[in-house]
């Protein structure tokens, strides 16, 4: 084997483990493979694979955004009350995405003009946050939005087929592809990634990528706080939680480095199709959820010792 | 890589196996499922968490009872996530159960998914929590007014009718929050010689129940009875109350864990009101067992409650 076929069967290693999987349960559960199950399978993986877009940019980057749960929390509950306040889902949901880009910008910010790590940048603000959250709803859900544009979000049909949640998905993939494929922005991050001061010496704006990469982050968390909060007709202060962990392993599961510089959007989709199809699968075979978090922390093990392109 | 690839599915294939549960019995037969009897009827189980021994309890009476009838019991865990829980309801649903018994994460987001089930054809029975928005076929659940009200009256007993009090809330909105402190406030209400000293959240948790209770205590260490809405909370103040080097305080909890009944039997909690988590599963197994012959079942099923004392 050339080293380049090496290269391409390494980088579709994460597929390869998908499908793998995919006909293991498919064989298994006979349920797994019908078209209504697909798109339960597809709309659960939304909200996760919408955080992991954005996470990948950041992860790209060499960073990382723990704050995505706690962005997602805030935009909801600042959703639900717009609605409660009489307003249209219309408004609602963009005083939504523009606060999580706010919120996103402002970790930018602290992480590039503040020289913060990360890691640290975000944490201080997924806590920070998380009580605002709290604040704002004083600490219960926010529930019942009679609006039926809204419900549409989570709950609809596109050619009383394909969910809402799904498409969103899909055109959210196509645009990341487009924007990381296609310009400079999406060459940049690259750039910024693999040797930030190399970058900077050729003339990239780091800080404005730096910036750029978490605002946008935010607002893809605000997104799947849209979804999520349209699939409950509910608002909680303590959605999301735990969130940003479950992105990051979508990325990583993907093939993305955590060293920032390498990566691809394709690779996500995948990753977090992965985690979707083992959480569905194992419920449809009924197996004990003790033995879910076993499978499913192995699966991660395997796939990412697969990807490294290990010894196996 | 082929090589891993094929050792990743073998190894998913073998601990699949080896959980030894029951087969897929909906209508796409049960070819390739692993093996256990042809024919049960399946029923779901959507628990909102496994890390509280109480659900834990919950799911063992469902679990025992439905083995005992034949019954072919898919348990599925939320994790304490709404999001979660859908997405195991909706498995569930492909699964073609008849009946999902139901526990809610959250009363309010779970009513999408109902409707979801019951468009499905599929029946579904609330347990413990109940939902808001939907139409469930029955609610199975401890009258949490009549605890709380139970707790009150123990308290007031003990203490002679004279007394600082306080209580610990558990999570700000959920229903058994709400219903327990509504009970425990109306024993106490319009008594002249207790007084409520505090109240505050420490959201079912011990270790919340632990630094509530500590600073309760930083201000004001006249107290002479403590309600926490659940076990753990009561567990945690009792440590900072033991910390604090005060004694006599009557501390009443509410779940009867083991733990919180360990404690009462050691003297160092005064009662906790028992709930019977077990009770609620197996009359959830029973109640979906009647709905599956067609038969009509109770719209409410309050499960009683005791108070354990030493």
């Amino acid at each position: 084997m050339t080293a380049q076929q090496q290269a391409t069967l390494k980088k579709l290693g994460p597929l390869l483990a998908l499908v793998a999987v995919c006909i293991g349960l498919a064989l298994m559960s006979p349920n797994f493979l019908s078209v209504s199950n697909s798109f339960d399978v597809m709309r659960q993986v939304s909200i996760n694979a919408v955080i992991a877009f954005g996470m990948t940019l950041s992860i790209l980057l060499g960073g990382i955004d723990l704050s995505v749960g706690s962005i997602l929390a805030v935009s909801s509950v600042l959703a639900a009350m717009t609605m409660k306040g009489g307003h249209g889902a219309g408004l609602a949901a963009l005083i939504a995405i523009l606060a999580g880009a706010g919120m996103g910008s402002l970790n930018g910010v602290v992480i590039a003009k503040g020289n913060v790590a990360p890691f640290i940048a975000t944490l201080g603000m997924m806590t920070l946050l998380r009580g605002a959250a709290l604040v704002l709803s004083n600490g219960s859900p926010i529930s019942g939005f009679s609006s039926d544009l809204f419900a549409m979000l989570g709950g609809g049909y596109v050619a009383h087929l394909i969910p809402v949640p799904v498409v969103l998905m899909l055109a959210m993939f196509a645009l990341f592809w487009f924007v990381l494929k296609r310009t400079v922005f999406g060459r940049h991050v690259y750039a910024t990634g693999g040797n930030a001061e190399a970058a900077r010496l050729s003339g990239v704006n780091t800080d404005r990528v730096q910036i750029l990469v978490y605002t946008i982050s935010g607002a893809m968390a605000a997104l799947a706080g849209m979804i999520l909060t349209s699939r409950l007709d509910s608002a909680q202060p303590t959605a999301g939680a735990g969130y940003e962990l479950d992105a990051i392993t979508a990325v990583v599961l993907g093939g993305t480095s955590l060293a920032g510089g390498r990566g691809w959007i394709f690779g996500t989709l995948v990753g977090a199709l992965l985690i979707g199809v083992l959480n569905n699968g194992l419920n449809l075979m009924g197996v004990s959820s003790f033995y879910q978090q076993v499978v499913k922390g192995s699966v991660i093990l395997l796939a990412v010792l697969l990807d490294r392109g290990g010894k196996a | 890589m082929m090589r891993g690839i094929s050792i990743l599915v073998a190894g998913l294939i073998a601990l699949v196996a080896c959980s030894n549960r029951g087969p897929d019995t909906g209508p796409g037969g049960t070819a390739g499922s692993t093996a256990a009897a042809p024919g049960a009827v399946s029923v779901g189980l959507s628990i909102s968490t496994m890390n509280n021994p109480f659900f834990v309890a919950l799911r063992d009476g469902a679990e025992a009872e439905a083995k005992a009838a034949g019954i072919n019991l898919i348990t599925v865990d939320a994790q304490n996530d709404a999001a979660k829980q859908i997405a195991g309801v909706e498995d569930l649903i492909q699964k073609r159960v008849p009946v999902i018994l139901l526990n809610p994460t959250d009363s309010d987001a779970v009513a999408n998914v109902v409707k979801e089930a019951t468009a499905a054809g599929i029946k579904v029975i609330s347990l413990d929590r109940a939902v808001n928005g939907a139409e469930v076929s029955s609610h199975i659940a401890s009258d949490n007014v009549a605890g709380g009200k139970m707790a009150g009256e123990f308290l007031l007993k003990r203490l002679g009718g004279r007394g600082n009090l306080v209580e610990l809330e558990g999570i700000a909105g959920s229903s058994a929050a709400r219903e327990r402190g509504e009970g425990f406030e109306s024993a106490i209400e319009g008594k002249p010689g207790v007084k409520l000293a505090a109240e505050q959240p420490a959201n079912f948790d011990r270790a919340q129940g632990l630094t509530v209770m500590e600073n309760i205590l930083q201000g004001d260490k006249d107290i002479q009875g403590v309600f926490a809405q659940n076990d753990e909370m009561a567990l945690g103040a009792q440590r900072a109350i033991e910390e604090a080097g005060l004694e006599n305080v009557a501390i009443v909890g509410f779940d009867a864990t083991p733990d919180g009944v360990a404690a009462v039997k050691a003297g160092k909690l005064a009662a906790t009101v028992q709930q019977k988590p077990e009770l609620i599963g197996k009359l959830g197994v029973d109640t979906a067992q009647l709905l599956i012959e067609g038969k009509p079942v109770d719209r409410n099923i309050p499960v009683p409650l005791g108070l354990v004392t030493r």
